[in-house]
């Protein structure tokens, strides 16, 4: 018996977030990546039957996200090739650098930055996808896309009183969540 | 004047996007000065507001996952 199952049904609610957001930080794109993710997941379901249940569901669907974010890459080059700019290290004045040191700042810590902001982001993802369905869309509306208190009552047809308790229900839960790496 | 802890740590949540009253943010300074178990939850509380800043998430809207939905079911 295989170690994981797919859900299909659930993984719009489970992972579209994670693999957006994942997507985000390799495209910087919010239209391209949410296509990508919608891309994934037909391609999951395509492929459904090769799925031997080793890895993850999770794991699965972002080993075909990074295929495609690989071939939406393959395409734009191979459109720019066409206009391509070449640097000709040997007559250029900085002769004994390496071509890598006039691209980036090797004193810049931007990129690790970048790099821990996105895992910090997908933890966040991670913990968020464990709460339960209601409590993890009141808290992305209010956290995430900064809704009113207002909007989001009128929305979901509840009122202030209740849109607090689960924010504060899905921060405390957050908190115990990322506690050891994160507090 | 004189609140519970779990009214404490709610009042503590609204704070962090702004949304407490003056009177509400009273008390609980009020409470924080004497209870070290709400000052922690403040402080932890804090530091969620901040991480959540510095990761820079992204959602899909609720609209936009049902119309994935729907998309899948087509396939």
């Amino acid at each position: 018996m295989p170690a994981h199952e797919l859900q299909p049904d659930n993984w719009v609610d489970l992972y579209a977030d994670y693999l957006f957001n994942y997507a985000i930080a390799r495209v910087s794109d919010s239209e391209l990546a949410k296509d990508l993710v919608q891309e994934t997941f037909i391609a999951g379901l395509k492929s459904a039957k090769n799925y031997k249940g080793d890895a993850a569901e999770r794991t699965w669907l972002i080993a075909i996200l990074k295929r495609k974010v690989i071939d939406h890459y393959r395409k734009i080059n191979s459109k720019k090739g066409k206009a391509e700019v070449r640097i000709n290290y040997a007559t250029d004045e900085g002769e004994g650098d390496w071509l890598e040191e006039r691209v980036a700042d090797p004193f810049s810590k931007g990129g690790d930055d970048s790099i821990e902001n996105e895992e910090l982001g997908l933890a966040i993802q991670d913990c968020i996808a464990k709460l339960p369905k209601k409590q993890a869309m009141v808290f992305n509306m209010k956290t995430i896309q900064g809704m009113s208190t207002e909007d989001i009552c009128n929305e979901l047809g509840i009122n202030p009183s209740n849109l607090w308790v689960m924010v504060h229900r899905a921060r405390t839960a957050l908190m115990g969540c990322m506690n050891q790496t994160w507090f | 004047m004189k609140i519970s802890l779990e009214k404490a740590k709610k009042i503590c949540t609204k704070s962090q996007y702004g949304e407490a009253s003056w009177w509400e943010l009273l008390q609980l300074n009020m409470y924080l000065l004497f209870f070290k178990e709400c000052a922690e939850f403040s402080s932890k509380n804090k530091k969620l507001s901040s991480l959540c800043e510095q990761a820079n998430l992204h959602v899909i809207s609720e609209e936009e996952k049902e119309a994935m939905k729907e998309k899948l079911k087509d396939c």
